[in-house]
């Protein structure tokens, strides 16, 4: 009888051991977003659905190679460009070999140059970019490099979906473009001019604002201007408050045409824009949530639900980066940046939607389904900031259709 | 075209009262105390927040009748152990008071509540068109704001001219050592008109939390354009605070509803632009461009032009 315990004590002493082996020699995966300051509250909900992932995706099923796990850090960037290169620094001393980033474009561009210069100097330390939300479209065009990865679709191939939507309402002749006044609500205005012009050129471009960022305190004269110019259709790249401002304007002045945003939902926009923008907010976006694709989504969506109650799937590319880049490690037997970036150009996989993803050589940007999905409270199986209120697919432009022709021209290490 | 200018002039009215609201307190404090309230918007973002808190277990009538008073009293506390104590050291110390003091509630605000929008809505009773004109619906809460504006002004108008309250405080406003000897009680005649300050600016906050949206910056986004009112209406005139508010509520509107470039102005006087010239961005300049920055134009003119502002009797 002493004998038995003495050996189950042993092998007990001897899982525990392994464990924390294994634990020790975890893969680290660096979160470079901000976890403080006024863009907080999108970093640590990214920084949720990461953790989430890792662990149901990977760490509760054994792991990659061989048992070993995934481990997230955050390093707070304040969505500063100079910031993270001091955190990506930091990453690197720390043994960080996989860096994920995603909110601002500015950062993005600031990281793809310093870990291309990194690689280049320290061919013995490399460092991989997994970047997964930031959609400048230079970063996969002229800014594009061997160690940059994205895995959202960029500002132009959204464009290409949504005025593909566009193109099939023939009720549509004229539409009314309005965006913040910077790059990214420049580059919104002018991928739709450039868009509309080529799919239906008898649709009329009846305005084309720029407003203030962040400084509009009442969006009613822009409703009223959208509503005297008979707009039949709005566009927006607006986010945060100046989205919901204008929804709750556009809402109460009774206009009923659709608005199609690239980030209207989730964080709070939902709930506040509620039933003012039923079937007139549409959103285009990867990752379709009603109705339910597969039952392994269902079941990945509930779980994250069930530990963050409070929180949201809002980013679901999260998943498709996590599970990548595991089925990218075991596929190269190894946890090389190089080994693994080689595996990753041209790999295709299936997302937990039932989606087939293509990671595209020439310039690696993710080609993959995107949809166009109406803000309403009926048929909704899982809503946004437990509002009631959900996104439904309306339409589907396939991965192959949504793929737009690259300049990028890249070296690759021999 | 007259559809535009219709609803530009409705809108224009609403956020000018909306704006004579915030005003109306911060000059009354202003002449009194010769304290710029820097946290005059602060209070009034509290307001909304108070107001949705309480809307969400009591309803939104009662938080339009809690919030105002519970911004007052903290507004009174502040002027009685702040500001009182800070005064001692100057003005110059009750003016950096205050600017803490903004950040200090944006903060604070942040961290009970959050960096998200809140959902705060109107009441159910109020949400239906009031009235549907060339197919754009004038929603009754605007109405509902513009009512309890006017009701504001009417009330303060009579207090402030027909009241003995009313009396001193003017007293107190023009001669604040005489009113003393006169046996006033002048520091509490302080404490009021302050507190008073507060709970409008918080009453403001209510209504327009529902209409412009509950979150951490719309402090910032009012917060200058207030000051601008103060000094175009002219210090301590309350009148002219209304005639300021309504000036600027509708020069804004009316900037982003029409569509003039500086191009269009030169065309009137048969001035040719050259479309490749390096000043271009200059002529195609329109006006909802420029929107933003017209109050602030008409304060610079104002303070070169007219120092008094527009009914004020003192300098600035």
């Amino acid at each position: 009888m002493k004998i038995k315990s003495a050996i189950i004590a042993g092998a007990a002493l001897a899982v525990v051991s392994a464990f924390s082996a294994n634990a020790a020699d975890a893969i680290k995966i660096g979160f470079i977003d901000p976890l403080s300051g006024p863009f907080a509250a999108t970093g640590t909900n990214g920084f949720s659905q990461y953790q989430y992932a890792a662990d149901t995706l990977v760490n509760e099923k054994g792991g990659v190679l061989g048992g070993r796990k995934f481990e997230i850090i955050g390093y707070d960037n304040k969505i500063s460009p100079k910031e993270s290169l001091v955190q990506l620094k930091r990453a690197i001393g720390e043994g960080v070999h996989y860096i994920v980033q995603g909110n601002s474009s500015g950062v993005a561009n600031a990281l793809t140059d310093a870990i291309n210069k990194h690689n280049r100097r320290n061919p013995d330390n490399r460092v991989l970019f997994l970047n997964y939300s930031a959609v400048d479209p230079a970063l996969t065009n002229e800014k594009c490099n061997f160690w940059h990865f994205r895995f959202d679709a960029n500002a132009d191939i959204k464009m290409n979906a949504l005025t593909d939507a566009i193109k099939a309402e023939s009720g549509i002749k004229k539409v009314y473009i309005i965006g913040q006044d910077y790059s990214f609500g420049k580059a919104v205005a002018a991928a739709a001019v450039k868009f509309l012009g080529e799919k239906r050129p008898d649709i009329e471009i009846v305005g084309n604002e720029l407003h203030p960022i962040g400084k509009v305190k009442d969006f009613t004269p822009y409703a009223t201007k959208i509503r005297a110019s008979g707009a039949d259709a709005v566009i927006t790249g607006n986010w945060g408050a100046d989205m919901v401002g204008l929804a709750k304007a556009i809402g109460d002045a009774g206009i009923d045409v659709p608005v199609y945003t690239y980030y209207a939902a989730n964080d709070g926009i939902t709930k506040t824009i509620g039933a003012a923008g039923k079937n007139k907010i549409r959103l285009v976006h990867e990752g379709p949530a009603n109705p339910p694709s597969t039952e392994e989504y269902a079941a990945y969506h509930r779980g994250f639900k069930a530990k963050f109650p409070e929180k949201d799937i809002s980013q679901f590319r999260i998943a498709n980066v996590i599970q990548m880049l595991a089925a990218a490690m075991e596929k190269a037997g190894s946890d090389k940046p190089i080994d693994v970036a080689r595996v990753l150009e041209g790999m295709e996989f299936t997302s937990l939607h039932g989606e087939k993803l293509v990671m595209r050589a020439e310039d690696h940007q993710l080609i993959q389904p995107v949809h166009i999905s109406v803000h309403t409270d009926e048929n909704i199986t899982f809503d946004n900031d437990n509002s009631g209120f959900g996104l439904v697919t309306e339409s589907t432009v396939s991965g192959p259709d949504t793929a737009l022709p690259s300049t990028c021209k890249m070296k690759r290490p021999e | 075209m007259f559809e535009l200018v219709f609803f530009s002039l409705l809108n224009g009215i609403v956020t000018g009262l909306l704006l004579f609201m915030l005003a109306s307190g911060l000059t009354l404090i202003f002449s009194m105390m010769g304290v710029l309230n820097f946290a005059h918007a602060s209070f009034y973002m509290l307001g909304a927040y108070f107001a949705y808190t309480v809307s969400l277990y009591l309803g939104f009538w009662v938080g339009l009748f809690v919030a105002p008073i519970l911004v007052g009293i903290l507004g009174a506390l502040v002027e009685r152990y702040g500001l009182r104590y800070v005064h001692r050291w100057g003005h110059v110390a009750e003016l950096i008071f205050t600017f803490g003091l903004a950040f200090l509630i944006e903060e604070i605000v942040q961290f009970i509540w959050g960096k998200d929008t809140k959902a705060y809505h109107e009441p159910e009773i109020l949400q239906f068109p009031l009235f549907t004109f060339f197919g754009q619906d004038f929603p009754a809460y605007k109405a509902f704001m513009l009512v309890v504006s006017i009701g504001i002004f009417v009330a303060l108008l009579l207090v402030l001219t027909k009241s003995r309250v009313g009396l001193i405080i003017q007293a107190a406003i023009t001669k604040p050592n005489m009113t003393a000897m006169l046996g006033h009680n002048v520091p509490l005649v302080f404490m009021g008109v302050f507190g008073a300050g507060c709970a409008l600016a918080g009453l403001a906050g209510v209504i327009a939390g529902p209409a412009l949206g509950t979150f951490p910056g719309m402090a910032v986004v009012l917060g200058s354009i207030v000051f601008v009112i103060v000094v175009v209406g002219g210090l301590g005139s309350l009148g002219g605070a209304f005639i300021a508010s309504l000036l600027i509520g509708l020069l804004q509107t009316f900037a982003i509803a029409l569509d003039y470039s500086v191009n269009d102005l030169l065309m009137v006087f048969n001035i040719e632009t050259d479309v490749d010239s390096a000043l271009r961005d200059l002529w195609t300049l329109s006006l909802p461009q420029v929107a933003p920055i017209l109050p602030y134009l008409l304060l610079v003119l104002i303070l070169i032009f007219r120092p008094t502002g527009l009914l004020g009797k003192r300098e600035t």
